[in-house]
């Protein structure tokens, strides 16, 4: 008898320790519900759990700490071998130094004038092009919709030259304008922008027009302000490369007065010391870090926006 | 509404974007015909040399190697570049804790200006005080040249260009499996397939669209790479990381020969129209 009891407490004493806490399913996965909650279900997906967080933290975050940390180090702390994990008198100056001997200052304000510039300008053509292909449907819109979205099949890479020619020839270099022509004849913007103004419903535009509206109020007063979600990611997309941009502003923008924050810091960094360029590159990772933290969402969703359905 | 006013508005509407595009996309297509025959540097008058710009770029010491260089690289990016995030995409995806700071820190790279990686990595890169030789070094490792030996040059820029770009790729695989019927996996496994099965025969073919889609994507895009030759190498050692855009670069802007510029893009657009072509006959083969 007191084996059996023995044996019936251990038996509930194993049962409170392993008291199941179900894994929450919201969804279902390749792996089952039931498999996962089974008891080595369990252990393999804690354990997996864990070994992913601990290798995406040291693969996408620690470069990122390594480089700030760096730029905290001073010069021969940096050059240090085996270096120190965390930076022994922590300082900011090379933060400052980086400021002024990259001029990030003004890097950073043309690089903010020219995307802002790029977004303005690109948004003022490309929903005007959209609307008149998607609304007003002229004779041959689409074939010149066919000839716009042709431009994704080749690469930006393949036309650099001649893009580079054209706007030698225009007298375009060092004006802003050299990158943001190019950058409204985007395809893709187009594409998005058009499949969803046809997706809103007639009956919206045909009671506007009836009210006596003209082809600019309805664009104004009706399609716009149905078309929030997809102006905010193609507004969001047009400023980040933009700012990501590295080849065109390299080729187009080459004084120094008027360079991009990319171009400045590959031309300067092999003349300064590492901390300094570690500091130079956290300073220009700040403005997108921030954007991505705002607008995490719109992001996320706009990548799937053109490639699922599309 | 009049056709003729209906037209006259909406081209009205067009005509922007319609200058933009034939001035900065279609024209420079025509451009980069006309400028492969010719000879100029933009200050002079060009004249026209026939097929000259082709044989002098196919006679370029780097051509051949230029060429192996970006297959090489685009098939070890495809290696790392879409099979890996796939496969994150699936363990992300059966993960059910840390789903909003896993996909936070995979896009974080993508959100950096490319010049960020680079010039972090080239760092890391240092054969003396950089961290993957630090970190080799702490497990009693021996080091390794990274950029500095034609070996292991471009696998490291293989590397750098996957860690700035997976990202992307991983969310848009993850959104795809996410709009994966459920009904499918329950039905697989009252079939009794295992997890391997579940993947082979519900999830890749039910992601199959994506998958071809993002193929293709990827391939354009790795063909085309240069800032991390340009940043990282300048082509070297011994040309081993040349590729055929940073070629094209150095044709022009080193050497100011822009038709010989012209005539490598027209090879590369060509080779990536056949490919594309090549692509899409596939696509459809498997959809009939």
């Amino acid at each position: 008898m007191i084996s059996v009891g023995a044996r019936a407490a251990t038996g509930r004493r194993r049962q409170r320790r392993r008291s199941p806490k179900p894994i929450q399913v919201q969804f279902r996965t390749i792996v089952s519900p039931h498999q996962l909650n089974s008891r080595w279900g369990r252990r393999i997906y804690w354990l997996v759990l864990v070994a992913v967080i601990v290798l995406f933290t040291l693969a996408f975050v620690f470069p990122l700490y390594w480089m700030i940390t760096g730029a905290m180090k001073t010069p021969e702390e940096i050059a240090q071998m085996p270096p120190t994990l965390t930076p022994e008198a922590p300082s900011l100056d090379a933060f400052f130094e980086a400021w002024d001997l990259f001029d990030i200052g003004t890097l950073l304000a043309n690089t903010a004038y020219y995307a802002l510039g790029a977004w303005l300008f690109s948004m003022a053509v490309d929903v005007t092009a959209a609307y008149a292909l998607s609304k007003l449907r002229p004779m041959f819109g689409n074939v010149v919709l066919g000839a716009m979205l042709a431009t994704l099949m080749i690469p930006p890479m393949v036309i650099l030259i001649p893009l580079y020619v054209t706007i030698v020839d225009l007298g375009l270099l060092n004006n802003p304008w050299g990158l943001w022509f190019p950058a409204a004849a985007n395809g893709f913007n187009i594409f998005l922008l058009k499949r969803f103004f046809d997706s809103i419903p007639r009956e919206l535009i045909e009671a506007a027009q009836i009210d006596g509206a003209g082809p600019l109020r309805v664009l104004w007063s009706v399609v716009l302000p149905v078309s929030r979600p997809i102006l905010g990611v193609v507004s969001i997309f047009t400023i980040v490369t933009a700012f990501k941009d590295f080849v065109l502003p390299l080729l187009v923008m080459t004084d120094s007065e008027k360079m991009t924050v990319s171009v400045g810091l590959s031309q300067t960094a092999g003349a300064v010391t590492q901390n300094q360029v570690m500091g130079g590159l956290f300073i220009a990772s700040i403005p997108m870090i921030i954007v991505f933290f705002i607008f995490q969402r719109h992001i996320m969703a706009g990548l799937t926006a053109g490639s699922i359905k599309g | 509404m009049g056709i003729l006013r209906r037209n006259l508005t909406a081209y009205g509407f067009l005509c922007a974007a319609l200058f933009c595009f034939t001035v900065f996309a279609w024209y420079p297509m025509v451009r980069e015909f006309v400028l492969s025959f010719q000879k100029t540097d933009l200050i002079n008058p060009p004249t026209w040399v026939g097929l000259d710009n082709f044989k002098a770029a196919v006679a370029d010491p780097a051509f051949g190697e230029a060429w192996l260089n970006t297959v090489e690289f685009t098939l070890l990016a495809l290696l790392c570049g879409y099979a890996v995030p796939f496969v994150v995409a699936l363990v992300l995806n059966e993960l059910r804790h840390a789903r909003a700071y896993l996909r936070f820190v995979v896009y974080l790279p993508v959100m950096l200006p490319p010049i960020v990686a680079v010039l972090l990595f080239r760092w890391f890169y240092d054969p003396g005080p950089g961290l993957f030789n630090q970190v080799l070094d702490f497990f009693h490792l021996p080091p390794l040249a990274w950029l500095d030996s034609s070996s292991t040059a471009l696998i490291s820029l293989v590397l750098v260009s996957t860690w700035m770009n997976m990202g992307s790729a991983t969310l848009i695989y993850l959104a795809a499996l996410q709009n994966i019927p459920p009904e499918l996996y329950e039905a697989a496994e009252l079939d009794g397939a295992g997890i391997l099965k579940r993947i082979r025969h519900v999830t890749i073919p039910q992601t199959r669209l994506i998958l071809l889609l993002m193929l293709m994507l990827q391939i354009v895009a790795t063909m085309q790479v240069f800032i991390e030759p340009y940043m990282l190498t300048g082509g070297g050692p011994e040309n081993a990381t040349v590729s055929v855009a940073y070629l094209m670069y150095q044709f022009a802007f080193s050497q100011m020969n822009y038709g010989q510029a012209g005539a490598l893009g027209m090879m590369l657009m060509f080779a990536l129209l056949l490919f594309a072509a090549f692509q899409l006959r596939t696509t459809r083969e498997d959809r009939a």
